[in-house]
C-alpha cells in the first residue's frame, strides 16, 4: 500500500474520485483518510464545492433568439 | 414548450429521426435542455452575454443545417458542444480573446498546489454551515459565479462542463480533443481552486470582528 503526505494526497484527490488511482494507491488514500482529519475534511468540503457548482442559476436563451432558431429550424425541414 | 422538457431527453435513436421529419416539440426540448449549458460555456470564451446568445444561436443553426449529415460517431450531445466550442472559439478569436491552445499541457504542469504546508496540516479546515439558508445559498452561488470567472479559460472550460453540466470525463476529451489526463488535471485545479474561494468565504463569515 502506499503511503500518502497530507500534501501529496490534495495532489491526488481528483484522480481518487475518478477512480482512475490504481488498487495500492487507492487503498492508500483510504488509509489515510481514515485517520487524517483535515484531508478527511478537506475531500468533504471538496464534495460540497462539486454538488454546489452543480446547481446553477437558470440560463435562457433570449425570446428573440428562441423564436428565430424555431422558425429556423421550421423553415430548414421545409426546403 | 416541447413534450420532453423538464424529464431526460429520449435516446439519440428517437432524436435524431425527428429532427430530420422536422419534429417541433423534439427541437424545442433540446433548446430547452442544453441551450443553458452551451450559454455558460459559451461565456468561457467570449466576453459579452451579447456574443454568448450569438454563439448559441449559430451553434442552432449549424445543428439545424447539419443534422442530415450527422453520422452518429459521437453522441448527439458531444456533437452539438463540438460545433459549440469551435463557434465560440472562432467568435473569441475574433474578440481578440485568443486561448492559446496550444498551451494546453502546461496548465496542468504547475507545480504543487501549497494547500498542506509540509508535514501535514497545521490547522484542520474548519467545518462549513450547511449552505441550507436562502441568503448563504445565493451568496455562495454568487462566489461560485466569480470563482469560476476568475479561473483560466481552460480550467473553466472543463469545470463548467464536468461539475456544472454534468458532462461525463469521456464527453469532455471528446469535445475538447484533449486527454484524459490533461482533461483531469484541468478539472483537479479548477476544483482546488473553487473549494479555496468558497474556504476564504467561510472563514470570513465566521470571523465578524
Amino acid at each position: 500500500m502506499k503511503r500518502f503526505t497530507c500534501d501529496e494526497l490534495v495532489e491526488v484527490i481528483t484522480a481518487y474520485l475518478e477512480d482512475a488511482l490504481d488498487q495500492t494507491a487507492r487503498d492508500g488514500v483510504q488509509a489515510h483518510l481514515a485517520c487524517c482529519e483535515g484531508c478527511e475534511r478537506y475531500v468533504e468540503q471538496l464534495r460540497t464545492t462539486i454538488s454546489v457548482l452543480g446547481d446553477p442559476p437558470p440560463e435562457k436563451l433570449q425570446a428573440d433568439v428562441y423564436d428565430r432558431l424555431m422558425s429556423a429550424f421550421r423553415e430548414g425541414q421545409r426546403s | 414548450m416541447g413534450s420532453f422538457a423538464g424529464g431526460g431527453l429520449p435516446p439519440d435513436d428517437v432524436v435524431v429521426p425527428a429532427l430530420r421529419a422536422g419534429d417541433e416539440a423534439m427541437f424545442a426540448a433540446l433548446l430547452d435542455t442544453w441551450s443553458g449549458g452551451l450559454l455558460r460555456v459559451a461565456r468561457s470564451y467570449v466576453s459579452t452575454d451579447h456574443s454568448a446568445q450569438e454563439v448559441v444561436q449559430d451553434t442552432w443553426l449549424a445543428v439545424i443545417g447539419g443534422i442530415d449529415y450527422f453520422e452518429g460517431r459521437s453522441s448527439v450531445k458531444t456533437w452539438v458542444y463540438r460545433i459549440l466550442v469551435n463557434t465560440a472559439k472562432k467568435r473569441g478569436a475574433r474578440e481578440s480573446r485568443t486561448l492559446p491552445w496550444s498551451d494546453f499541457e502546461q496548465d496542468g504542469r504547475a507545480a504543487g498546489l501549497g494547500e498542506v504546508p509540509p508535514g501535514g496540516w497545521k490547522e484542520v479546515p474548519a467545518a462549513w454551515p450547511t449552505p441550507e439558508g436562502e441568503a448563504l445559498a445565493s451568496e455562495v452561488r454568487g462566489l461560485i459565479a466569480e470563482a469560476l470567472a476568475g479561473l483560466p479559460p481552460r480550467q473553466r472550460i472543463v469545470i463548467t462542463l464536468r461539475d456544472v453540466e454534468g458532462c461525463t470525463s469521456d464527453e469532455v476529451c471528446a469535445i475538447l480533443e484533449i486527454s484524459e489526463a490533461n482533461q483531469r488535471v484541468l478539472l483537479h485545479r479548477a476544483r482546488v481552486a473553487v473549494r479555496g474561494r468558497l474556504a476564504d468565504y467561510f472563514e470570513s463569515v465566521k470571523q465578524p470582528e
